[in-house]
């Protein structure tokens, strides 16, 4: 009788000692973890003679997606240079990383677009005041199917005969949108309405943002759009530049006659010229300026805008269109002399210059 | 004689075998289920040799001691791997107690009045919501009002109120299981209340009370929305060092890759689902092996 008791309690002491095993293995693994810190805090401090002192910190980003890829390029190879400092990079979207941004969560906002004057008014009440800066091009792409043979050029006319909000259940055919186009049904892709992309889109083409017809297919995964567009032969999408570079097998860019009369195909090359409009826009990253006056934040952002980053822009990993030269050592001095506020104190404008932060 | 054989005939007709038609219908059975049970594993094995045949040759040891990187033959899981470990550790060992706790409670002292009842229907509906409304309850309550901000036990607390209704059921359900007989035997003896739950009960509906904490787990695991909702973040290039750094998990760093332009990096995504789906493998085997350990035992 006696036995099984035994038994049956020691078991059951050894699950238990199972459980607090568990719990110690975390508790080291987090003790293991902090060592090492410690430890290059010290060497910081004992190589200071040497080199110029070691930065230590860390930077907390959030945002949209589009502006991801820069930003964490950015976070890798400053992260290489200054392995004190540690940047981690969110993406909440644009108007998730501002709702963090106005809560003092994040030291940096990415966003796809200027901050909307609502959000403006949430950071300023919060107490909060930051630095816009203007970090890249992107570019809006129209795409069709391979197949597609009979559209060469689409003005901005005919993607707002197809895109408005009128247009849904009416425009469903191509032969509706151009004389000479074939009897074939119009298979619209689009991204869904939460993202920027769609904002500017709506926006630049069909004049107000957010508004748009209804019964297209929606993804906020640009590749689901890139597999749709190049399963349909009638199919024509839109998404991010960098999405089409690294699918020109699958889907054709459709370039974009703005209403002068010449057709501008779609490319890093247009975009940073300038002539491939209304689809190609500024995306920016807002700094918190009390977070800008701690060492790590101040030398982050003056990385982002240095020569030695900024031609990282436009490598194929990232895919994004770098601004001149010029506008990145004015953005840096802009930077350096902590201008505060908004520049587009009515949101998004299509077609928009950056001269504006010109000295 | 005719009227004889008529009788016959209507009685062997009405007691006829017929055995032919019936091993067709039997037959007939058995190829439905299996077909059944095809649909399933087919469908299985074409997403797994999918997946397989996408990450193969990116598993290397660079995968796994790397951290994120814009370069695919750079990028690893390191992040993603430790941030996952991490904080299930924090969360089986907040949920594991107070689920075992509470089902003692409710199955061993707590009288059978409404409130009783009015708390047990609670915690079956909270086994059926959805995770993103943990996620938001998350937010709201752990990163901001506890100020914990984003961190792995913002995380951690959020996974263990997830499961925690998981854990509750399956421990009742394990303590439900112990044979009364056992109670009596220890009563009998002059053991107290708690002598007889600690020395009895618990030991005997331990396996599954284990069975179940490690089926929630590995749900928890696999949970990306209200991690996102908490705000674990998406390139994190170092582990986290205590309960309050930041952090990714497993599901959020495949989600990011399979969404990026290149396409080494949706490759790169399946070899995360791998590493994923072994994960979940070995906690899924633990339980089993727990389970049957534990039992032979009695």
């Amino acid at each position: 009788m006696t036995a099984p008791v035994r038994i049956s309690r020691r078991r059951f002491t050894f699950a238990a000692a199972g459980l607090a095993g568990f719990a110690l293995l975390a508790a080291c693994g987090g003790d293991t973890a902090t060592q090492p810190a410690a430890d290059s805090g010290e060497m910081a401090e004992g190589e200071k003679g040497e080199m110029m002192a070691e930065l230590q910190g860390d930077i907390i980003i959030d945002g949209s997606s589009t502006v991801f890829p820069i930003t964490m390029a950015a976070a890798e190879e400053f992260s290489l240079k200054h392995s004190g400092v540690r940047v981690s990079v969110g993406v909440s979207g644009t108007g998730g990383g501002f709702k963090k941004f106005s809560a003092g969560e994040t030291d940096i906002s990415d966003a796809s677009r200027p901050i909307k004057p609502s959000e403006l008014e949430a950071v300023t009440a919060a107490g909060y005041n930051f630095i816009e800066i203007p970090v890249a091009y992107d570019g809006l792409t129209v795409v069709v199917n391979p197949e597609n043979d009979w559209v060469d050029c689409l003005t901005v006319d005919e993607l707002k005969k197809m895109w408005e909000p009128a247009a849904q259940g009416e425009i469903t055919n191509w032969n509706q949108i151009r004389d000479g186009f074939p009897d074939m049904p119009l298979d619209l892709f689009a991204p869904g309405v939460d993202s920027g992309t769609f904002d500017y889109f709506t926006e630049a083409i069909v004049g107000e943002s957010q508004s748009s017809r209804g019964d297209f297919q929606a993804s906020e995964d640009d590749n689901v759009l890139v597999t749709g567009v190049s399963g349909s032969a009638s199919a024509i999408g839109y998404f991010g530049l960098s999405y089409y570079v690294e699918n020109t097998d699958k889907v054709r860019g459709v370039p974009i006659d703005s209403g002068n009369g010449t057709c501008v195909e779609p490319s890093f090359a247009t975009v940073a010229d300038g002539s491939y409009q209304p689809l190609s826009r500024p995306i920016f990253i807002y700094v918190r300026t009390d977070a800008a006056e701690r060492p790590e934040v101040d030398a982050f952002v003056k990385y982002y805008l240095s020569p030695e980053f900024t031609p990282l822009i436009s490598s194929p990993e990232v895919g994004y269109v770098q601004l001149s030269d010029e506008l990145y050592a004015a953005l840096t001095e802009r930077f350096a002399n902590r201008v505060t506020g908004t520049l587009w104190p009515d949101g998004a404008e299509v077609g928009a210059s950056l001269d504006r932060y010109m000295p | 004689m005719a009227e004889e054989t008529g009788t016959m005939e209507r009685g062997k007709s009405a007691f006829a075998p017929n055995m032919q038609w019936r091993r067709v219908k039997s037959h007939f059975f058995v190829a439905l289920g299996m077909l059944c049970v095809l649909l399933g594993i087919v469908t299985l094995v074409v997403l797994l040799v999918d997946v397989i045949l996408q990450s193969a040759g990116w598993f290397d040891w660079q995968f796994f001691t790397s951290f994120d990187s814009r370069f695919p033959e750079r990028a690893g899981i390191k992040a993603a791997l430790f941030g996952t470990l991490y904080m299930m550790a924090f969360t089986m060992l907040m949920a594991v107690p107070i689920g075992i706790m509470s089902a003692v409670y409710l199955e061993e002292y707590a009288s059978d009045n409404w409130f009783t009842q009015f708390i047990q229907i609670n915690i079956a509906n909270l086994a059926g919501v959805p995770s993103i409304v943990y996620g938001l309850l998350g937010l709201q309550v752990f990163v901001r009002w506890m100020e914990m901000g984003r961190s792995v036990l913002a995380g951690s607390c959020t996974m263990a109120l997830l499961i925690l209704p998981v854990i509750i059921v399956a421990s009742r359900e394990a303590i439900r299981a112990v044979p009364p007989s056992m109670r009596e035997a220890s009563f009998a003896l002059g053991a107290s209340k708690w002598e007889t739950v600690r020395s009895h009960v618990l030991p005997y509906a331990l396996p599954g009370m284990l069975t179940g904490a490690i089926l929630a787990a590995a749900r928890a695991i696999g949970e990306t929305a209200p991690l996102i909702t908490i705000g674990a973040l998406t390139f994190v290039p170092f582990l986290p060092e205590h309960p309050l750094d930041r952090f990714t998990v497993l599901p959020i760093q495949i989600f990011n890759w399979v969404s990026r332009a290149q396409s080494e990096f949706h490759e790169l995504a399946a070899a995360g689902i791998i590493v994923l789906l072994v994960v979940l493998i070995v906690l899924n085997s633990a339980a089993i092996y727990l389970r049957q350990r534990l039992r032979t035992r009695y």
